[in-house]
Formats: C-alpha cells, sequence, structure tokens
C-alpha cells in the first residue's frame, strides 16, 4: 500500500480546509446557528415537545445532519473536482497510487472536515439550546459514517460533474429537499399513514433517526435499520467508484 | 539489459472512433535521450500519456523498465516522471509543498534534502515559499519539472518542454537535460523545436497520423537522409543553367549570381571534382563557395510530406 501517497493527498486535501477556514467552518456554523436561533429559542419556545424532548433539542440531531450531508459531499465533490477542472488530475493518475488509495485520501479529509465542522456545530448549538446525547459512542460513530458515506457520494459527483454547475445541483435540488423531508423539523408519525410509507423511501429518514436515537433515544425508524440503511448507502457509493476507476469514467480516455 | 520502455503494437482507438496510434512497436534504451518529433496530432501525447497511465490503450503491451504499465502499474510508475505540456498546477499551494506532494504521491518517504536539490537546480530556491499562482509562465513550467523530479525517476516524459518559454529557460533546461543524462536518467522528450532535437537528442522517432515512420540515430538519419548543398558565387550573373551542365544537379539562383549543386553525403563519390573541372572547361568562373548541410527540420519535413 502506498502508504505516502494516501498521506501526501490528505494533507493537500486538510491544507486547503485550513486555508479556505471562512467558507468551510464558519460559514455552515453561522448558518446553522441561525436555524438554532430561529427554530430553537425564538419559535421552539412556542412549541410542544416532541417525544418528551423541547422542539430546540429535536431539530439538533437533524440540523447537523444537513450540514453534515451537505459539507461531506461539498468537499470531497470539490476536492475531486478541482483537479479535474485545473488539470492537476494527470499527477494522480500517472503516480503509483490504487484507486482505493486515492479514496482514502480524498474521501479521508472531506469525512474528516465535515466530522470536525458537526462536532463544532453540536458545541455551538449548546449556546443557543439545551441538550443531552444518551449514546455518545453511537452518536460519533452516526457521524463518522454518515460523513464518509456521503463523502464517498460526493466524490461521485466530483467525477461526475463537468461543470460547476452540475456541482450544485446535486446537493441543492436532491440533497437538500430530502433532508428537509427527512424529518428534521419533525417525527414522521407526525405525519399521514400514506406520507410515513412514503418517507420511508427518502434514505435521510434512516440518517436523522438513527442520529436522534444516539442523543435522546427515540427514533422513527429502528436504529439498527438506521446503521444498516446507512451501510448499505455506504457499500453502494464504493461500488460505484470502484467502476468507475475500472473503466476510466470520466478520469481516463 | 532489458530496454527502459518497450512498446510492442501498441493501438489506441479513441471513443470517438478516431485511431491515435496504430501498431506502435518502439524501444528506449537506458540512459538515452530519446526525441519524438512528429507534426500536432500524430500521437505524441497520447502515446506518452498512455506510457505514464493517462490515457488507456485498446491493445498492445507498454513496459517500464520490464513491468507492465497496466498489470504492474505500481512498479512502472514509480520509475517514471511526466512533465506535460500544459501549464497544469495548483494556485494556492506553495512551490515546496507542491513539489514534497508529487513526492509523497508517488510513494517516497519525504527527503527534504533532495526536493531542496531539485529546488536549487531549477533556480527555485527562492522562490520555495511562494504561491505557485504567483509566479510566472517560465517559473511553472520549472516547478512542473521540480515536481516530475521530486521521486527521482529512472525515466523521464517531457512533453514539449520548451513550449513558450523564454531563451534562457530553454537553456537552463537543456543544460538540466544533459546534467540528468550524465546521472543515468532516460528522457524521452517531444518537441516541435527541431533545434532541440538536433541539439541534444540521442536518437529521433519521427511519428505521423498515429504510425511510428522511422527511429533511428540521429547522426545516422541526418547522414542517411540530409543532403548538402554546394553554393557558388559567380563571377557574371547566368541567365539559365548552361545546356552542356544540364546532366548536373544545378540549379540557379532567382538572381542568376548563383549555382546550388545538390549532393547526396551518403554516395562516396559527391561529383564534386567532375563538376568543378567541368565548369572549368565551360568557361564559368566563381568567386567563392560554401556548402551547407540539410538540418533535421528539413529531414523532418520531407519525411512527413513524404508519408501524407
Amino acid at each position: 500500500m502506498n502508504v505516502y501517497g494516501i498521506r501526501a493527498i490528505y494533507k493537500f486535501e486538510m491544507a486547503r480546509m485550513w486555508r479556505t477556514l471562512m467558507q468551510s467552518v464558519l460559514s455552515p456554523v453561522i448558518s446553522t446557528s441561525l436555524y438554532f436561533v430561529v427554530f430553537g429559542s425564538a419559535i421552539g419556545s412556542r412549541m410542544g415537545d416532541i417525544d418528551g424532548v423541547s422542539y430546540g433539542a429535536f431539530i439538533i440531531p437533524g440540523l447537523v445532519m444537513l450540514s453534515l450531508l451537505m459539507q461531506s459531499i461539498s468537499n470531497a465533490s470539490f476536492g475531486i473536482y478541482m483537479p479535474k477542472f485545473s488539470g492537476t488530475i494527470y499527477e494522480v493518475l500517472s503516480a503509483p497510487v490504487s484507486f482505493v488509495e486515492v479514496v482514502i485520501g480524498y474521501v479521508g479529509a472531506a469525512a474528516t472536515k465535515s466530522t470536525i465542522l458537526g462536532l463544532i456545530i453540536l458545541l455551538t448549538a449548546r449556546l443557543f439550546v439545551d441538550y443531552s446525547v444518551d449514546h455518545p459512542i453511537w452518536m460519533f460513530l452516526f457521524l463518522v459514517l454518515t460523513a464518509i458515506t456521503f463523502s464517498l457520494f460526493g466524490f461521485i459527483i466530483g467525477i461526475w460533474a463537468d461543470t460547476f454547475e452540475k456541482l450544485q445541483i446535486v446537493p441543492l435540488m436532491i440533497v437538500t429537499p430530502l433532508v428537509f423531508l427527512g424529518g428534521t423539523f419533525y417525527s414522521i408519525s407526525m405525519l399521514p399513514p400514506i406520507w410515513q410509507t412514503i418517507t420511508l423511501f427518502n434514505p435521510v429518514v434512516y440518517l436523522i433517526s438513527g442520529f436522534r436515537w444516539a442523543f435522546y433515544g427515540i427514533s422513527d425508524v429502528n436504529v439498527l435499520l438506521c446503521a444498516g440503511m446507512t451501510f448499505l448507502f455506504m457499500v453502494i457509493c464504493l461500488a460505484i467508484i470502484a467502476m468507475i476507476f475500472k473503466t476510466g469514467y470520466r478520469l481516463r480516455s | 539489459m532489458h530496454p527502459d520502455i518497450s512498446v510492442t503494437n501498441l493501438y489506441k482507438t479513441y471513443a470517438s472512433g478516431h485511431q491515435a496510434l496504430k501498431d506502435i512497436n518502439l524501444e528506449i534504451r537506458r540512459g538515452e535521450i530519446f526525441a519524438l518529433l512528429g507534426p500536432n496530432g500524430a500521437g505524441k501525447t497520447t502515446l506518452i500519456s498512455i506510457i505514464c497511465g493517462i490515457v488507456n490503450h485498446t491493445s498492445g503491451t507498454v513496459l517500464a523498465d520490464g513491468h507492465n504499465i497496466a498489470s504492474d502499474y505500481r512498479a512502472a510508475r514509480a520509475r517514471i516522471g511526466l512533465v506535460p505540456q500544459e501549464l497544469n498546477t495548483d494556485a494556492f499551494e506553495t512551490v515546496w509543498d507542491t513539489v514534497s506532494f508529487s513526492r509523497g504521491l508517488f510513494g517516497k518517504a519525504p527527503n527534504p534534502a533532495h526536493i531542496e536539490k531539485v529546488l536549487k537546480s531549477l533556480s527555485l530556491w527562492d522562490k520555495r515559499d511562494s504561491r505557485i499562482m504567483a509566479l510566472s509562465g517560465g517559473m511553472k513550467r520549472r516547478v512542473m519539472i521540480a515536481k516530475a523530479l521530486s521521486h527521482e525517476p529512472q525515466i523521464l516524459f517531457l512533453d514539449e518542454p520548451t513550449a513558450g518559454v523564454d531563451v534562457e529557460l530553454r537553456r537552463d533546461m537543456w543544460e538540466l537535460v544533459r546534467r540528468l543524462r550524465e546521472s543515468g536518467v532516460t528522457i524521452i522528450l517531444t518537441t516541435h523545436y527541431i533545434e532541440e532535437a538536433e541539439e541534444m537528442a540521442d536518437r529521433i522517432g519521427v511519428i505521423s497520423q498515429g504510425q511510428l515512420i522511422l527511429v533511428e540515430d540521429k547522426h545516422t538519419l541526418m547522414r542517411k537522409l540530409g543532403k548538402k548543398e554546394l553554393r557558388l558565387h559567380l563571377q557574371a550573373p547566368l541567365e539559365s543553367v548552361p545546356e552542356s551542365l544540364s546532366d548536373l544537379q544545378l540549379e540557379l539562383s532567382e538572381d542568376g549570381t548563383e549555382l546550388v549543386y545538390t549532393f547526396d553525403t551518403s554516395e562516396e563519390r559527391t561529383g564534386i571534382a567532375t563538376l568543378l573541372r567541368r565548369l572549368a572547361e565551360q568557361g564559368v568562373d566563381f568567386k567563392d563557395l560554401r556548402t551547407r548541410e540539410s538540418s533535421l527540420e528539413e529531414i523532418f519535413v520531407n519525411l512527413v510530406k513524404a508519408k501524407v
């Protein structure tokens, strides 16, 4: 295994994060804090508890997931799109690194960044809303697993995209609606039965439910099913990436 | 000793249907400077890109130092350094970081002393902490070379290394290439500047329309295909070549002041003695004479023309 190669890619990507600290950390922290202020403190104080949890605390796992998903996708997609755009990808393609090593480097860095960000957002939330974490280890595992899975997804988008527009379109047009309709702001048991069934086809429901269980011990869906679905999505992403590297899709002509 | 690069029956057809390479067979010896010449779109960059792993080949075999570039790609690629034609660099990284990144990517442990040596040899040491975007085009070109040399490759590909660089940098690069060759590095370069190949290469390959039409030792090539001209500056201008000399390979310059005799350098008898004797017999006097050998450029143009 080319450990130096993985380290080089990882270090390079992490350096990009420190260079763009305002964009990659501060901006998502500020926008999520606004949600906490508006929905948690202001509106939340007038809303009833959900499953015994105050509304402000109830929305925290969903909002952390929203940032985690968006940042994982954006970090990983940008990380691999930029070398394609600038032409520096030639170096990665001509280097003695396997696709697994390339993925560990890029996706590992993207997942690290979004995990750090998720933890920062959690700490920030504490300034506005009181909350507890019943299962901290599970919470952290869900955080990391989701970060890795959606960084893999972002990596695929970065390879597929050949314009900046395409890079933005999936997070904005698909992921954001899925997160908002995936139980960030409500428990899916509050929906009419038909919508409850439809909602189960939204993969984000499982992420948010599992994550919320780690906080408050309540979940819309069985927690093992949540972990299994997240894991399944990760395996699908890995299989797609393996195919991409095998065929050279959008990388090698 | 096996060749450093061995290409056998290599074909490349792009998805568009364009056949970029047709049955390329080529061996590049260790420690030589090999120049690949060819017009635009001939397939030079495709060939280099396949050997370096950037483009997939359709069929055929490529070995780098005996390692198959497909089945044993790690060993093959670790031996190769590539300086591509385009100035594809990062923008925000420092020179030191980007060169160190390349070394790591190619699986080598950090070695600040080597990076320092490379940067100094390319006059980049003073710029080591500069961001790449702040550098001039020529400096960026040097950074590309430094990146390729960062992992101490045994084989170095230079794709149009001096395209668009100033005279000083071109000379520096020639000097660097010579030093690298002295240290045992095999160098393969493509170039539009035929004087570059003439100046530096040991052997020359000419590629045209995806086919390797010739591979030859440079001196042999110039001797075999080169023509020599003898130009006689006449005492008095002529209106045409005298009828009695029409059996000789003679041409008259436009202003009638020079007779030009073309002969083959590889022939044992050049015919110069006969020419001079017959000129004297015909009373054609000349006040000066000079000879000129055809350049590699002329040889190249003739070769490619003949192919078309």
